[in-house]
């Protein structure tokens, strides 16, 4: 797994799973920017299947535009490596 | 834990988990119960003032703070430990340009060894869906109008950080003491719905 740099551009999965999951709706298949990285912890979709697998996680910022068409501020999330790939 | 009687289904399981354990001598309830009660105590708003406070006076301590708030809260005595685990706290501090807001958009989570219990309205999913979309909308709803060149930032708190919000420090201050400056912050200014 490389590790991702501040100012990196990633776009989150588009993916719905049916199983628990932090990476919530309205930021999916989003477009945003690395803004720091947020420690390694246990992905929270496999912990809630019993699943012990820490994984990098970061701070991702993205513009209200991007996710909701509007609005002028920024919205900061904390996602798991796993929720992104390169833009 | 003991007389809440909380009739969700995951309150159900922890009663029935609290019950297997105590059965099998591996649990002490009055334990638990002194232990939970030591950890709501010392869980209060008052802990973020004094932060807040100290932060306001000594410049260096607001570096510190805002470098690495968890190695920092120990020179108040304070700690984001006492759950489960040691959260990560997220302090962000508001500026003339920048105003900060937290939420989780998931659940509830918020930082409750500094901020103590979080109130009703940050657990609804009114506030949660909308101040990430229309956050200056909701913010005036709580009061607080900001220049239309201010710069919103929504934090949601969907993983394992927590947030706290570093108010701007109300003007004419000069004078007042440490202790006298804790006195002024609320809660809402922790949350990012107030100013100070």
């Amino acid at each position: 797994m490389s590790e991702r740099r501040t100012g990196e551009l990633v776009r989150t999965s588009t993916v719905d799973p049916d199983h628990h999951t932090r990476l919530p709706h309205y930021a999916r298949g989003k477009t945003g920017v690395v803004v720091g990285e947020d420690g390694v912890h246990p992905l929270a979709d496999l912990s809630a299947q019993g699943v012990h697998r820490p994984q990098q996680v970061y701070l991702v910022r993205f513009t209200a535009r991007e996710l909701f068409g509007h609005g002028d501020h920024s919205v900061t999330l904390s996602l798991w490596e796993d929720y992104l790939s390169d833009e | 834990m003991s007389d809440d009687h909380d009739d969700s289904p995951i309150a159900a399981r922890v009663r029935e988990l609290e019950a297997a354990l105590e059965e099998k001598g591996l649990l002490d309830a009055q334990e638990l119960d002194r232990a939970l009660e030591a950890f709501t105590n010392r869980a209060s708003p008052a802990n973020g003032y004094r932060v807040v406070a100290r932060a306001w006076t000594d410049e260096a301590f607001k570096a510190r703070l805002l470098e690495n708030a968890n190695e920092a809260l120990p020179e108040l005595g304070l700690s984001m430990g006492g759950g489960l685990q040691v959260q990560r706290l997220l302090v962000v501090e508001n500026t003339e340009s920048v105003h900060n807001v937290i939420v989780c958009t998931l659940c509830s989570c918020y930082p409750l060894s500094l901020l103590g219990p979080s109130p009703t309205w940050y657990k609804s999913p009114a506030y949660r869906s909308k101040v990430v979309s229309h956050p200056r909308e909701v913010l005036e709803q709580f009061g607080l109008t900001l220049p239309a060149g201010t710069e919103i930032r929504v934090w949601d708190a969907n993983a394992e950080t927590r947030y706290m919000v570093l108010p701007r420090r109300p003007e004419g201050t000069e004078h007042l003491s440490e202790e006298e400056l804790a006195a002024r912050v609320t809660r809402n200014g922790l949350i990012g719905t107030a100013a100070v």
